[in-house]
Protein backbone atom coordinates (compact mmCIF):
# COMPACT_ATOMS: atom_id res chain seq x y z
CA UNK A 1 0.00 0.00 0.00
CA UNK A 2 2.63 2.29 0.91
CA UNK A 3 4.27 1.28 -2.42
CA UNK A 4 1.17 2.19 -4.19
CA UNK A 5 1.00 5.31 -2.45
CA UNK A 6 4.59 6.33 -3.48
CA UNK A 7 4.38 5.19 -6.87
CA UNK A 8 1.30 7.12 -7.15
CA UNK A 9 3.42 10.12 -5.92
CA UNK A 10 5.56 9.76 -8.43
CA UNK A 11 3.60 9.43 -11.25
CA UNK A 12 2.21 12.20 -10.34
CA UNK A 13 5.34 14.74 -10.48
CA UNK A 14 5.95 12.62 -13.57
CA UNK A 15 2.77 13.24 -15.27
CA UNK A 16 3.23 17.11 -14.87
CA UNK A 17 6.25 16.77 -17.49
CA UNK A 18 3.70 14.91 -19.59
CA UNK A 19 1.21 16.84 -22.26
CA UNK A 20 -1.62 16.52 -23.32
CA UNK A 21 -2.77 16.39 -27.36
CA UNK A 22 -5.05 18.56 -27.63
CA UNK A 23 -6.88 17.04 -30.93
CA UNK A 24 -6.91 13.23 -29.50
CA UNK A 25 -7.30 14.24 -25.57
CA UNK A 26 -4.54 11.67 -24.89
CA UNK A 27 -1.27 12.32 -22.69
CA UNK A 28 1.44 12.13 -24.69
CA UNK A 29 4.20 11.33 -23.13
CA UNK A 30 6.93 13.69 -24.38
CA UNK A 31 9.14 15.64 -21.33
CA UNK A 32 8.88 19.35 -21.11
CA UNK A 33 8.31 22.18 -18.67
CA UNK A 34 5.03 23.56 -20.90
CA UNK A 35 2.85 22.88 -18.43
CA UNK A 36 4.54 25.02 -15.85
CA UNK A 37 5.21 27.77 -18.40
CA UNK A 38 1.21 27.43 -19.02
CA UNK A 39 0.31 28.25 -15.13
CA UNK A 40 3.46 30.50 -15.15
CA UNK A 41 2.72 32.66 -17.87
CA UNK A 42 -1.62 33.01 -16.86
CA UNK A 43 -2.58 35.79 -15.35
CA UNK A 44 -5.36 33.63 -13.60
CA UNK A 45 -3.02 30.87 -12.08
CA UNK A 46 -0.85 33.77 -10.23
CA UNK A 47 -4.02 35.43 -9.07
CA UNK A 48 -5.99 31.97 -7.91
CA UNK A 49 -2.78 31.05 -6.51
CA UNK A 50 -2.12 34.56 -4.58
CA UNK A 51 -5.87 34.52 -3.50
CA UNK A 52 -5.66 31.00 -1.97
CA UNK A 53 -2.41 31.37 0.54
CA UNK A 54 -4.11 34.92 1.35
CA UNK A 55 -7.54 33.36 2.15
CA UNK A 56 -5.10 30.61 4.46
CA UNK A 57 -3.29 33.05 5.79
CA UNK A 58 -6.25 34.90 6.83
CA UNK A 59 -7.99 31.76 8.02
CA UNK A 60 -5.15 30.62 9.89
CA UNK A 61 -4.79 34.51 11.49
CA UNK A 62 -8.62 33.96 12.50
CA UNK A 63 -8.57 30.62 14.06
CA UNK A 64 -5.38 31.52 16.27
CA UNK A 65 -7.81 34.65 17.36
CA UNK A 66 -10.84 32.49 18.18
CA UNK A 67 -8.47 29.58 19.56
CA UNK A 68 -6.56 31.61 22.50
CA UNK A 69 -9.41 32.07 24.97
CA UNK A 70 -10.97 29.09 24.54
CA UNK A 71 -7.96 27.02 24.87
CA UNK A 72 -6.44 29.18 27.70
CA UNK A 73 -9.63 28.71 29.79
CA UNK A 74 -9.79 25.05 29.43
CA UNK A 75 -5.98 25.01 30.34
CA UNK A 76 -5.44 27.41 33.13
CA UNK A 77 -9.38 28.12 34.09
CA UNK A 78 -11.37 25.00 34.31
CA UNK A 79 -12.03 22.57 36.47
CA UNK A 80 -10.66 18.98 35.41
CA UNK A 81 -13.71 17.95 34.70
CA UNK A 82 -14.67 20.86 33.10
CA UNK A 83 -11.51 20.61 30.71
CA UNK A 84 -12.30 17.41 29.71
CA UNK A 85 -15.90 18.57 28.65
CA UNK A 86 -14.57 21.93 26.71
CA UNK A 87 -12.42 19.18 25.21
CA UNK A 88 -14.75 16.88 24.29
CA UNK A 89 -17.21 19.61 22.41
CA UNK A 90 -14.43 21.02 20.99
CA UNK A 91 -13.40 17.76 19.01
CA UNK A 92 -17.24 16.53 18.88
CA UNK A 93 -17.67 18.54 15.80
CA UNK A 94 -14.99 16.78 13.91
CA UNK A 95 -16.70 13.18 14.29
CA UNK A 96 -19.73 14.51 12.25
CA UNK A 97 -19.19 14.16 8.21
CA UNK A 98 -17.45 17.27 6.68
CA UNK A 99 -19.61 17.48 3.71
CA UNK A 100 -22.75 17.89 6.63
CA UNK A 101 -20.43 20.81 8.15
CA UNK A 102 -19.88 22.30 4.54
CA UNK A 103 -23.83 21.91 4.07
CA UNK A 104 -24.87 23.78 7.53
CA UNK A 105 -22.73 26.86 6.31
CA UNK A 106 -24.32 26.85 2.65
CA UNK A 107 -27.39 27.20 4.54
CA UNK A 108 -26.42 29.40 7.00
CA UNK A 109 -25.46 32.09 3.92
CA UNK A 110 -27.56 31.15 1.77
CA UNK A 111 -29.43 34.31 0.52
CA UNK A 112 -32.40 35.67 2.58
CA UNK A 113 -31.00 32.76 5.03
CA UNK A 114 -30.07 33.20 8.75
CA UNK A 115 -26.82 35.17 8.71
CA UNK A 116 -28.20 37.74 6.21
CA UNK A 117 -31.26 38.35 8.49
CA UNK A 118 -28.74 38.50 11.52
CA UNK A 119 -26.84 41.17 9.62
CA UNK A 120 -30.03 42.87 9.11
CA UNK A 121 -30.53 42.93 12.63
CA UNK A 122 -27.66 44.80 13.29
CA UNK A 123 -28.09 47.50 10.56
CA UNK A 124 -26.21 45.82 7.64
CA UNK A 125 -28.23 44.66 4.72
CA UNK A 126 -25.87 42.46 2.90
CA UNK A 127 -25.86 39.32 1.92
CA UNK A 128 -22.46 37.24 1.53
CA UNK A 129 -23.93 34.40 -0.08
CA UNK A 130 -21.21 32.53 -2.65
CA UNK A 131 -18.89 35.33 -1.49
CA UNK A 132 -15.08 34.32 -0.59
CA UNK A 133 -16.67 35.97 3.09
CA UNK A 134 -19.12 32.66 3.00
CA UNK A 135 -15.98 30.38 1.73
CA UNK A 136 -13.88 32.22 4.93
CA UNK A 137 -16.46 31.59 7.68
CA UNK A 138 -16.35 28.25 6.55
CA UNK A 139 -12.57 27.82 6.31
CA UNK A 140 -12.65 28.91 10.05
CA UNK A 141 -15.40 26.79 10.85
CA UNK A 142 -13.97 23.44 9.49
CA UNK A 143 -10.13 23.79 11.12
CA UNK A 144 -10.43 25.68 14.42
CA UNK A 145 -10.67 22.71 16.35
CA UNK A 146 -7.52 21.97 14.75
CA UNK A 147 -6.32 25.10 15.95
CA UNK A 148 -7.44 25.26 19.64
CA UNK A 149 -5.71 21.54 20.33
CA UNK A 150 -1.90 22.09 19.67
CA UNK A 151 -2.74 25.99 21.04
CA UNK A 152 -4.40 24.17 24.50
CA UNK A 153 -1.66 21.65 24.15
CA UNK A 154 0.92 24.48 24.64
CA UNK A 155 -0.55 26.52 27.14
CA UNK A 156 -1.61 23.14 29.42
CA UNK A 157 2.78 23.04 29.63
CA UNK A 158 3.40 26.23 30.41
CA UNK A 159 4.23 26.57 34.11
CA UNK A 160 1.78 28.97 36.20
CA UNK A 161 4.67 30.35 38.03
CA UNK A 162 6.20 31.84 35.35
CA UNK A 163 3.21 33.88 35.12
CA UNK A 164 3.13 34.43 38.61
CA UNK A 165 6.52 35.54 38.56
CA UNK A 166 5.72 37.97 35.65
CA UNK A 167 2.77 39.72 37.33
CA UNK A 168 4.82 40.09 40.70
CA UNK A 169 7.76 41.20 38.59
CA UNK A 170 4.99 44.15 38.13
CA UNK A 171 3.50 43.20 34.36
CA UNK A 172 0.51 43.52 33.61
CA UNK A 173 -1.62 41.25 31.83
CA UNK A 174 -1.02 42.21 28.48
CA UNK A 175 2.86 42.47 28.68
CA UNK A 176 2.65 38.58 30.58
CA UNK A 177 0.79 37.75 27.47
CA UNK A 178 3.35 39.42 24.92
CA UNK A 179 6.18 38.80 26.36
CA UNK A 180 5.76 35.09 28.66
CA UNK A 181 2.75 33.33 27.15
CA UNK A 182 3.42 34.42 23.55
CA UNK A 183 7.05 33.30 23.48
CA UNK A 184 6.31 30.07 25.15
CA UNK A 185 3.01 28.84 23.04
CA UNK A 186 5.06 29.68 20.34
CA UNK A 187 5.77 26.34 19.04
CA UNK A 188 1.99 25.43 19.64
CA UNK A 189 0.81 28.59 17.35
CA UNK A 190 2.58 27.27 14.45
CA UNK A 191 2.10 23.66 14.98
CA UNK A 192 -1.59 24.92 14.77
CA UNK A 193 -1.11 26.93 11.59
CA UNK A 194 0.46 24.40 10.15
CA UNK A 195 -3.12 22.62 10.50
CA UNK A 196 -5.33 25.20 9.51
CA UNK A 197 -2.73 26.73 6.18
CA UNK A 198 -2.23 23.31 4.77
CA UNK A 199 -6.07 21.97 5.06
CA UNK A 200 -6.97 25.05 3.38
CA UNK A 201 -4.18 24.85 0.53
CA UNK A 202 -5.74 21.67 -0.24
CA UNK A 203 -9.40 21.80 -0.22
CA UNK A 204 -11.86 21.83 -2.95
CA UNK A 205 -14.92 21.42 -1.43
CA UNK A 206 -16.00 24.11 0.19
CA UNK A 207 -15.08 26.37 -2.67
CA UNK A 208 -17.42 24.45 -5.00
CA UNK A 209 -20.88 24.48 -2.54
CA UNK A 210 -20.23 27.62 -0.61
CA UNK A 211 -18.03 30.17 -2.76
CA UNK A 212 -17.99 30.45 -6.21
CA UNK A 213 -14.66 32.31 -6.43
CA UNK A 214 -11.44 29.85 -7.66
CA UNK A 215 -8.97 28.83 -5.92
CA UNK A 216 -5.83 26.07 -5.84
CA UNK A 217 -8.09 22.96 -4.73
CA UNK A 218 -11.50 23.68 -7.06
CA UNK A 219 -8.90 25.13 -9.94
CA UNK A 220 -7.14 21.72 -9.59
CA UNK A 221 -10.18 19.75 -9.40
CA UNK A 222 -11.92 21.18 -12.43
CA UNK A 223 -8.74 20.36 -14.46
CA UNK A 224 -8.84 16.65 -13.95
CA UNK A 225 -12.73 16.74 -13.73
CA UNK A 226 -13.92 19.23 -16.63
CA UNK A 227 -11.08 19.99 -18.99
CA UNK A 228 -9.18 16.18 -18.34
CA UNK A 229 -5.74 17.45 -18.24
CA UNK A 230 -4.04 15.31 -15.60
CA UNK A 231 -0.77 16.65 -16.60
CA UNK A 232 -1.47 20.12 -16.07
CA UNK A 233 -3.24 19.48 -12.91
CA UNK A 234 -0.31 17.69 -11.43
CA UNK A 235 1.96 20.47 -12.60
CA UNK A 236 -0.56 22.38 -10.50
CA UNK A 237 -0.57 20.36 -8.01
CA UNK A 238 3.17 21.28 -7.03
CA UNK A 239 2.06 24.60 -6.11
CA UNK A 240 0.46 23.66 -2.94
CA UNK A 241 3.52 21.15 -2.22
CA UNK A 242 6.01 23.99 -2.59
CA UNK A 243 4.03 26.16 -0.32
CA UNK A 244 3.98 24.17 2.41
CA UNK A 245 7.58 22.54 1.65
CA UNK A 246 8.91 25.92 2.17
CA UNK A 247 6.29 26.62 5.40
CA UNK A 248 7.12 23.06 7.04
CA UNK A 249 11.45 24.09 6.62
CA UNK A 250 10.64 27.71 8.18
CA UNK A 251 8.54 25.88 11.05
CA UNK A 252 11.42 23.16 11.45
CA UNK A 253 13.93 26.45 11.95
CA UNK A 254 11.51 27.81 14.49
CA UNK A 255 11.85 24.40 15.99
CA UNK A 256 7.65 24.14 15.89
CA UNK A 257 7.64 20.22 14.47
CA UNK A 258 8.37 18.89 17.82
CA UNK A 259 5.10 20.22 18.93
CA UNK A 260 2.72 18.27 16.50
CA UNK B 1 -2.64 36.28 37.89
CA UNK B 2 -5.48 36.97 35.56
CA UNK B 3 -7.16 40.70 36.14
CA UNK B 4 -10.93 40.28 36.13
CA UNK B 5 -10.77 42.36 32.71
CA UNK B 6 -8.43 39.79 31.41
CA UNK B 7 -10.81 36.80 32.63
CA UNK B 8 -14.40 38.30 31.63
CA UNK B 9 -12.31 38.51 28.35
CA UNK B 10 -11.14 35.07 28.18
CA UNK B 11 -15.02 33.73 29.20
CA UNK B 12 -16.91 35.89 26.69
CA UNK B 13 -14.14 34.59 24.37
CA UNK B 14 -14.72 30.87 25.22
CA UNK B 15 -18.50 31.59 25.02
CA UNK B 16 -18.48 32.57 21.83
CA UNK B 17 -15.62 29.76 20.24
CA UNK B 18 -18.66 27.15 21.81
CA UNK B 19 -21.09 29.19 19.85
CA UNK B 20 -19.43 29.39 17.02
CA UNK B 21 -18.96 25.68 16.50
CA UNK B 22 -22.34 24.81 18.03
CA UNK B 23 -24.90 27.14 16.23
CA UNK B 24 -24.35 26.24 12.56
CA UNK B 25 -25.24 22.38 13.82
CA UNK B 26 -28.40 23.85 15.69
CA UNK B 27 -29.76 25.54 12.42
CA UNK B 28 -28.89 22.53 10.19
CA UNK B 29 -30.88 20.42 12.45
CA UNK B 30 -33.88 23.11 12.37
CA UNK B 31 -33.89 22.91 8.56
CA UNK B 32 -34.13 19.86 8.34
CA UNK B 33 -38.04 20.12 9.30
CA UNK B 34 -38.51 23.23 7.25
CA UNK B 35 -41.14 23.31 4.49
CA UNK B 36 -39.99 25.10 1.91
CA UNK B 37 -37.07 24.35 0.06
CA UNK B 38 -35.08 27.64 0.17
CA UNK B 39 -33.21 28.64 3.46
CA UNK B 40 -34.84 31.61 4.30
CA UNK B 41 -35.03 33.26 7.82
CA UNK B 42 -37.12 32.09 10.09
CA UNK B 43 -37.49 28.74 8.75
CA UNK B 44 -41.14 27.36 8.15
CA UNK B 45 -41.68 24.28 10.65
CA UNK B 46 -42.49 21.58 11.18
CA UNK B 47 -42.79 18.61 8.67
CA UNK B 48 -40.72 15.28 8.36
CA UNK B 49 -41.73 15.24 4.91
CA UNK B 50 -37.89 15.05 4.16
CA UNK B 51 -36.93 12.16 5.75
CA UNK B 52 -39.50 9.90 4.43
CA UNK B 53 -38.15 11.69 0.65
CA UNK B 54 -34.99 10.66 1.55
CA UNK B 55 -36.27 7.29 2.57
CA UNK B 56 -37.55 6.95 -1.17
CA UNK B 57 -34.25 8.27 -2.71
CA UNK B 58 -33.62 5.51 -5.56
CA UNK B 59 -29.21 6.36 -5.02
CA UNK B 60 -29.52 6.45 -1.19
CA UNK B 61 -29.55 2.58 -0.29
CA UNK B 62 -26.86 1.69 -2.89
CA UNK B 63 -24.51 4.63 -1.85
CA UNK B 64 -25.40 3.77 1.99
CA UNK B 65 -23.78 -0.08 1.00
CA UNK B 66 -20.46 1.32 -1.13
CA UNK B 67 -19.60 3.89 1.77
CA UNK B 68 -20.57 0.68 4.43
CA UNK B 69 -17.97 -1.94 2.01
CA UNK B 70 -15.02 1.04 1.82
CA UNK B 71 -14.83 1.44 5.05
CA UNK B 72 -15.00 -2.22 6.02
CA UNK B 73 -12.30 -2.86 3.33
CA UNK B 74 -10.04 -0.06 4.40
CA UNK B 75 -10.65 -0.46 7.95
CA UNK B 76 -9.23 -4.44 7.46
CA UNK B 77 -6.48 -3.40 4.88
CA UNK B 78 -5.49 -0.73 7.59
CA UNK B 79 -5.68 -3.20 10.57
CA UNK B 80 -3.25 -5.34 8.77
CA UNK B 81 -0.84 -3.14 7.18
CA UNK B 82 -0.70 -0.62 9.95
CA UNK B 83 0.03 -3.04 12.81
CA UNK B 84 2.30 -5.07 10.84
CA UNK B 85 4.31 -1.56 9.66
CA UNK B 86 4.10 -0.66 13.41
CA UNK B 87 5.67 -3.75 14.48
CA UNK B 88 8.66 -3.45 11.84
CA UNK B 89 9.23 0.21 12.81
CA UNK B 90 9.03 -0.37 16.37
CA UNK B 91 11.04 -3.85 16.53
CA UNK B 92 13.70 -3.94 14.08
CA UNK B 93 16.34 -1.53 13.05
CA UNK B 94 16.39 -1.78 9.42
CA UNK B 95 17.84 0.53 6.31
CA UNK B 96 15.43 3.12 5.40
CA UNK B 97 13.70 2.66 8.90
CA UNK B 98 13.21 6.08 9.52
CA UNK B 99 11.89 6.70 6.08
CA UNK B 100 9.38 4.08 6.54
CA UNK B 101 7.81 6.65 9.35
CA UNK B 102 8.80 9.82 7.36
CA UNK B 103 6.37 8.05 4.51
CA UNK B 104 3.68 7.53 6.50
CA UNK B 105 2.87 10.37 7.87
CA UNK B 106 2.86 11.79 4.57
CA UNK B 107 -0.90 11.66 3.24
CA UNK B 108 -1.80 13.55 5.72
CA UNK B 109 0.86 16.18 5.98
CA UNK B 110 0.38 16.94 2.24
CA UNK B 111 -2.42 18.74 1.40
CA UNK B 112 -5.87 16.15 0.15
CA UNK B 113 -6.01 17.56 -3.01
CA UNK B 114 -2.11 15.82 -4.03
CA UNK B 115 -3.13 12.84 -2.69
CA UNK B 116 -6.01 12.87 -4.70
CA UNK B 117 -4.33 14.01 -8.16
CA UNK B 118 -1.31 11.79 -7.31
CA UNK B 119 -3.90 8.21 -7.12
CA UNK B 120 -5.70 9.47 -10.36
CA UNK B 121 -2.49 9.93 -12.03
CA UNK B 122 -1.75 6.01 -11.05
CA UNK B 123 -5.11 5.11 -11.50
CA UNK B 124 -5.33 6.47 -15.16
CA UNK B 125 -1.84 4.85 -15.35
CA UNK B 126 -3.11 1.48 -14.78
CA UNK B 127 -6.20 2.16 -16.56
CA UNK B 128 -4.21 2.26 -19.80
CA UNK B 129 -1.57 -0.36 -18.94
CA UNK B 130 -4.24 -2.99 -17.50
CA UNK B 131 -7.48 -2.04 -17.75
CA UNK B 132 -8.15 -1.28 -13.94
CA UNK B 133 -11.51 0.76 -14.45
CA UNK B 134 -12.60 2.76 -11.49
CA UNK B 135 -15.17 1.23 -8.64
CA UNK B 136 -15.22 0.20 -5.42
CA UNK B 137 -11.61 -1.40 -5.30
CA UNK B 138 -10.13 1.68 -6.26
CA UNK B 139 -12.18 3.62 -3.88
CA UNK B 140 -10.53 1.32 -1.20
CA UNK B 141 -7.33 1.57 -1.52
CA UNK B 142 -7.16 5.38 -1.72
CA UNK B 143 -8.89 5.36 1.40
CA UNK B 144 -6.75 2.45 3.30
CA UNK B 145 -3.71 4.84 2.14
CA UNK B 146 -4.66 7.58 4.78
CA UNK B 147 -6.53 4.83 7.19
CA UNK B 148 -2.93 3.02 7.52
CA UNK B 149 -1.06 6.05 8.98
CA UNK B 150 -3.69 6.40 11.12
CA UNK B 151 -3.46 2.51 12.74
CA UNK B 152 0.41 2.67 12.81
CA UNK B 153 -0.11 5.86 14.87
CA UNK B 154 -2.12 4.75 17.11
CA UNK B 155 -0.11 0.64 17.31
CA UNK B 156 3.18 2.62 17.71
CA UNK B 157 2.28 4.98 20.41
CA UNK B 158 1.27 2.02 22.25
CA UNK B 159 4.45 -0.21 21.62
CA UNK B 160 6.62 2.83 22.54
CA UNK B 161 4.96 2.94 26.05
CA UNK B 162 4.87 -0.84 26.53
CA UNK B 163 7.84 -1.59 28.27
CA UNK B 164 9.88 -4.65 26.08
CA UNK B 165 10.79 -5.81 29.33
CA UNK B 166 7.24 -7.29 29.54
CA UNK B 167 7.95 -9.26 26.23
CA UNK B 168 10.98 -10.64 28.01
CA UNK B 169 9.87 -11.67 30.84
CA UNK B 170 7.14 -13.96 29.23
CA UNK B 171 10.14 -15.52 26.97
CA UNK B 172 12.33 -16.09 30.05
CA UNK B 173 9.07 -17.71 31.37
CA UNK B 174 9.21 -20.13 28.79
CA UNK B 175 6.20 -18.66 26.35
CA UNK B 176 7.24 -18.98 22.73
CA UNK B 177 6.50 -16.11 20.12
CA UNK B 178 3.08 -17.08 19.46
CA UNK B 179 2.47 -17.17 23.16
CA UNK B 180 4.14 -14.27 23.74
CA UNK B 181 2.07 -12.35 21.54
CA UNK B 182 -1.41 -13.89 22.32
CA UNK B 183 -1.09 -13.12 26.30
CA UNK B 184 1.19 -10.32 26.12
CA UNK B 185 1.34 -8.27 23.26
CA UNK B 186 -2.34 -8.62 22.33
CA UNK B 187 -3.78 -7.43 25.05
CA UNK B 188 -1.55 -4.35 25.24
CA UNK B 189 -2.98 -3.23 22.02
CA UNK B 190 -6.17 -4.27 21.66
CA UNK B 191 -7.50 -0.64 22.55
CA UNK B 192 -5.08 0.41 20.38
CA UNK B 193 -6.04 -1.81 17.62
CA UNK B 194 -9.97 -0.69 18.65
CA UNK B 195 -9.07 2.95 18.50
CA UNK B 196 -7.49 2.78 15.08
CA UNK B 197 -10.12 0.64 13.51
CA UNK B 198 -12.50 3.28 14.86
CA UNK B 199 -10.88 6.10 13.60
CA UNK B 200 -10.09 4.49 10.00
CA UNK B 201 -13.78 3.51 9.65
CA UNK B 202 -14.68 7.00 10.46
CA UNK B 203 -12.37 8.56 7.84
CA UNK B 204 -13.29 6.15 4.94
CA UNK B 205 -16.65 6.80 5.56
CA UNK B 206 -16.20 10.59 5.62
CA UNK B 207 -14.10 10.77 2.86
CA UNK B 208 -15.11 13.03 -0.03
CA UNK B 209 -11.54 14.58 -1.44
CA UNK B 210 -9.76 11.48 -2.85
CA UNK B 211 -13.06 9.43 -3.24
CA UNK B 212 -14.35 11.84 -5.74
CA UNK B 213 -11.24 11.39 -8.23
CA UNK B 214 -10.92 7.62 -7.27
CA UNK B 215 -15.15 6.57 -7.46
CA UNK B 216 -15.88 6.81 -11.15
CA UNK B 217 -19.09 6.00 -11.48
CA UNK B 218 -19.60 4.38 -7.92
CA UNK B 219 -21.73 6.03 -5.55
CA UNK B 220 -20.28 7.08 -1.90
CA UNK B 221 -22.62 8.91 0.73
CA UNK B 222 -20.31 11.62 0.68
CA UNK B 223 -20.57 11.77 -3.00
CA UNK B 224 -24.16 11.24 -3.19
CA UNK B 225 -24.39 14.11 -0.88
CA UNK B 226 -22.21 16.36 -2.77
CA UNK B 227 -23.73 15.65 -6.51
CA UNK B 228 -27.83 16.49 -4.10
CA UNK B 229 -25.98 19.65 -2.84
CA UNK B 230 -26.32 21.52 -5.78
CA UNK B 231 -28.94 20.76 -6.76
CA UNK B 232 -31.84 23.10 -5.39
CA UNK B 233 -34.90 20.52 -5.24
CA UNK B 234 -32.52 18.06 -3.48
CA UNK B 235 -31.56 20.35 -1.15
CA UNK B 236 -34.18 19.87 1.94
CA UNK B 237 -33.43 15.72 1.20
CA UNK B 238 -29.50 16.47 1.57
CA UNK B 239 -30.32 18.18 4.69
CA UNK B 240 -32.63 15.39 6.49
CA UNK B 241 -29.58 13.07 5.82
CA UNK B 242 -26.91 15.33 6.98
CA UNK B 243 -29.17 15.19 10.65
CA UNK B 244 -29.07 11.59 10.72
CA UNK B 245 -25.33 11.17 9.93
CA UNK B 246 -24.82 14.34 12.75
CA UNK B 247 -26.99 12.34 15.24
CA UNK B 248 -24.93 8.67 14.06
CA UNK B 249 -21.42 10.27 14.66
CA UNK B 250 -22.26 10.08 18.36
CA UNK B 251 -22.14 6.43 18.05
CA UNK B 252 -18.40 6.73 17.41
CA UNK B 253 -17.67 9.66 20.26
CA UNK B 254 -19.18 7.72 22.64
CA UNK B 255 -17.21 4.49 21.85
CA UNK B 256 -13.97 6.83 22.28
CA UNK B 257 -15.15 7.94 24.81
CA UNK B 258 -15.37 4.15 26.80
CA UNK B 259 -12.04 3.80 25.51
CA UNK B 260 -10.31 6.92 26.97
CA UNK B 261 -11.84 5.75 29.97
CA UNK B 262 -13.30 9.19 31.14
CA UNK B 263 -9.93 10.95 30.24
CA UNK B 264 -10.38 12.05 26.86
CA UNK B 265 -8.13 14.24 24.40
CA UNK B 266 -7.71 14.46 20.80
CA UNK B 267 -4.93 15.48 18.36
CA UNK B 268 -5.65 16.02 14.99
CA UNK B 269 -4.22 14.16 11.95
CA UNK B 270 -4.27 16.20 9.51
CA UNK B 271 -4.91 15.88 5.74
CA UNK B 272 -8.31 17.28 3.69
CA UNK B 273 -11.46 15.88 4.27
CA UNK B 274 -9.46 13.00 6.41
CA UNK B 275 -8.25 15.89 8.67
CA UNK B 276 -12.59 16.67 8.70
CA UNK B 277 -13.66 13.38 10.23
CA UNK B 278 -10.62 13.10 12.73
CA UNK B 279 -11.97 12.28 16.17
CA UNK B 280 -11.69 12.01 19.94
CA UNK B 281 -8.86 9.55 20.50
CA UNK B 282 -7.14 9.04 23.61
CA UNK B 283 -3.81 11.49 23.19
CA UNK B 284 -1.29 9.10 23.64
CA UNK B 285 -2.28 6.81 20.89
CA UNK B 286 -2.58 9.69 18.40
CA UNK B 287 -0.20 11.25 16.69
CA UNK B 288 3.10 10.33 15.58
CA UNK B 289 5.30 8.98 17.86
Amino acid sequence: MLVVYLASLALMLVTAFWRLNELSSQIERVWGLQNFQTLWNSSATRLITVRTVGMAAAVTVTDLILAFPIAYYAARIATPRGRNLLLLAVVMPLWSNYLVRVFAWRVITSGDGPLQALLKLIGINYSISASNWAVWLTFCYLWLPFAILPVYAALERVPGSLMEASSDLGAHNGLTFRRVVVPLIFPGLVAASIFTFSLTLGDYITPVLVGKGFFIGNTIYNLVGLASNLPLAAAYAFVPIVIMAIYLTLARKLGALEAI
Amino acid sequence: MESRLASALIRIGTGFTLLFLYIPLVILALYAFNKGITHAWPPDLWTTKWFSAALHDPDLPGALRNSVLAAIGATTIALLLGSLAAFAVHRFSFFGRDTISFVLVLPIALPGIVTAIALASSINYANIAFGLTLGLFTIIVGHATFCIVVVFNNVIARLRRTPTSFVEASMDLGADGWQTFRYVTFPALKTALVAGALLAFGLSFDEIVVTNFTAGATLTLPLWIFNNIRLPKQQPIVNAVALVLMLLSIIPVYFAQRLAGGVQAAQPTGEGSAAAATPVVPLEEAGPG
